[in-house]
């Protein structure tokens, strides 16, 4: 087992190198000059730009400047901010617990949905209630979450005001009732978010379980006697879930998408919002330190997916 | 001998009767009994046609600005009530709905030709699997909306310096997109390449001394081709959500060539008072991926050989 999450943790190593490279060159072969934060000033003479470049490091060819940039990262040095020069490393470990909260309760919301319905539906399949799961699972991952949050917005902020639309995160939770308000103002956000996910949650399991229903160790299983009930959760569903773990890991990217959006349209303070405001400031430090720091999750969350897979999965070979 | 012949005989003509059956006649048999999948058709092609003949039928102008009518809701002359400067949001809608469908579709094309040919080459060539597949992995674990995001920020003016507002953003839009969404497709073809290079009719192929290039062109890709199909109809839905996506989050079409998404962004802070102008848009995106995303699971259960027929 140790081997197995080790082998796995080799193999991120080359797979972060290789995105950061991709990153790297994307934003060296862009036609914005790092100077023109500093230099655009016309009175600057030619001479002393000239000299910022070098005491910046921007003379050096580009694979210097790159392992320098790596190394620096590694370090967890991710520059300054060209706009606050606030350590990028700061901006971004202010932010990420929002942006993981919101990701984490979304996915275990729709977790939660997803997995009882699944299920009947694939029991019951072409019932009354499976086709209106089915139905609707289709409409959830075929609105764009931005939309479903200017619904919820126009519902529930506009017409009924039950919940607020701007997310204040100066509020501090020091009683019931703050945090009564801090969940209220979390609900919209983690909503868009997590009825996607139990959306597309909910059609794997379904379709899983299909696939497990007809196979063998059902029929041992009821014809040993066992509750239907016990053969369903104890026998169909567990199996269902293996595969059902990778292909939320392959979400994972589109989860991390959704998160910046719905960042975006209730204002919470997320690295998804740092780095739309970001792109909008021209702040490339700081852009390029989220970029990377999404790629992290990614790799992250997936690596964490293999080895549940393979802890769920004692076929999985751990050599 | 003598017995077989006699006993096939009699069954020739009703042989005959019968009308020619093909893979295709077939699915589009069975894709007519999935009740979602004809609804979705038929709706998918009211939008298409409607943003291809509706801007000559609907003729009020996109971008003729009228303060006097600003903001107003649905009526008989603005059936999607018009935006802040009193644009028609309907024939905006019609011109928007042909940029978008046009993005998602070249999208996927460019996603399809490009993973076609890696997983082919992949599936095949038993020495390049094992690259091929670690750049797919590579490419699955990019976070790829950030980083569309960040192409699109860096490269959008000098792309539309060098070939025009319209082109250059199309262009730019609809190539990042394909070039990041190949992997799945590449995944599929590759997995079904390595089963059928082992079948007896590419040995025969390769006995008798067909080149590599006519193998993989002519006898194992039809066979890969439904599967394909099916993931470019569901593509084409997540291109137009993704381009979507990026028009809403301003780094997408500009608001004088808006799509769907930009039209939503640029009403997503009348929502409270103006709120057609944000759900009209956003119904048609939703319509339309759910229609194509129906078409798409029609066309998974037709083309399934393990159906019954």
């Amino acid at each position: 087992m140790g081997r197995y999450i080790l082998r796995r943790l080799l193999i991120a190593i080359p797979t972060l190198i290789a995105i950061s490279l991709v990153i790297y060159i994307i934003l060296s072969l862009s036609p914005i000059d790092p100077l023109s934060a500093f230099g655009a000033d016309p009175r600057v003479p030619p001479e002393i730009r000239e000299n910022i470049r070098r005491s910046l490091g921007l003379d050096e060819p580009l694979h210097i400047r790159y392992v320098k940039w790596l190394t620096a990262m590694l370090r967890g040095d991710f520059g300054q901010s060209f706009l606050s020069h606030v350590p990028v490393m700061d901006l971004i470990a202010q932010r990420l617990p929002n942006t993981l909260a919101v990701v984490g309760v979304a996915y275990l919301v729709g977790v939660l949905i997803a997995i009882p319905i699944g299920m009947i539906s694939a029991v019951k399949r072409y019932s009354l209630l499976d086709n209106v799961a089915t139905t609707l699972a289709f409409m959830g991952f075929s609105t764009p979450t931005f939309f479903t949050g200017l619904l919820l917005i126009i519902i529930f902020s506009v017409n009924l005001r039950w919940l607020p639309f701007i997310y204040d995160s100066n509020l501090k939770i020091t009683d019931l009732g703050s945090l009564g308000l801090q969940v209220k103002q979390s609900i919209m956000p983690i909503a868009v978010l997590a009825l996607f996910n139990a959306a597309v949650l909910t059609r794997y399991v379904r379709s899983e379980m299909l696939e497990h229903l007809p196979l063998d160790y059902v029929r041992t299983a009821r014809s040993k006697g066992l509750v239907e009930r016990t053969v369903i959760i104890g026998h169909v569903l567990r199996n269902s879930l293996i595969p059902v773990v990778t292909l939320i890991a392959l979400g994972v990217p589109t989860v991390f998408g959704g998160a910046i959006v719905t960042e975006q349209i209730f204002r919470v303070p997320g690295i998804g919002e740092l780095l739309i405001r970001s792109i909008g400031n021209g702040d490339i430090p700081v852009v390029a330190g989220v970029v990377f720091i999404f790629s992290v999750l990614v790799v992250l969350f997936n690596l964490v997916a293999d080895v549940l897979y393979a802890v769920l999965d004692p076929r999985i070979k751990y050599a | 001998m003598a017995t077989t012949g006699v006993r096939l005989a009699p069954l020739a003509p009703a042989e005959a009767l019968r009308p020619a059956r093909s893979l295709w006649r077939d699915a589009w048999f069975q894709f007519r009994r999935h009740r979602l999948a004809m609804v979705g058709l038929f709706t998918l092609a009211f939008i298409v046609l409607a943003t291809l003949v509706g801007p000559y039928v609907w003729t009020q102008p996109t971008n003729d600005i009228d303060f006097s009518r600003s903001l107003l809701g649905p009526s008989f002359t603005h059936p999607f009530g018009t935006d802040d400067l009193g644009r028609d949001m309907f024939a905006r809608a019609l011109s928007g709905g042909r940029i978008s469908i046009a993005v998602g579709l070249s999208a996927v094309l460019i996603a399809i030709t490009l993973g076609t040919t890696i997983g082919a080459v992949a599936g095949y060539f038993g020495r390049l699997d094992s690259p091929l597949m670690r750049l797919t992995d590579l490419f699955l674990s990019l976070p790829i909306l950030p980083l569309l995001l960040v192409i699109i920020f860096l490269f959008r003016d000098t792309l539309r310096a060098a070939l025009g507002p319209e082109l250059g953003i199309f262009l730019m839009i609809v190539a990042v997109i394909g070039i990041l969404n190949w992997m799945a497709v590449a995944r599929l073809v590759r997995a079904s390449f390595l089963s059928l290079k082992q079948k007896e009719f590419v040995e025969a192929a390769r006995a008798v001394g067909a080149p590599h290039l006519r193998i993989i062109l002519k006898h194992i890709l039809p066979n890969v081709l439904s599967p394909v199909l099916v993931a470019a109809t569901i593509g084409v839905g997540g291109a137009i959500l993704t381009e979507s996506t990026l028009s809403f989050l301003g780094l997408g079409f500009p608001s004088d060539l808006p799509t769907w998404g930009r039209l939503l962004f640029d009403g997503k802070d009348y929502i409270d008072f103006a709120p057609h102008w944000a759900i009209f848009p956003g119904l048609c995106i939703f319509l339309t991926v759910l229609s194509i995303n129906f078409i798409g699971d029609g066309l998974r259960d037709a083309l399934d050989p393990r159906r019954g027929l």
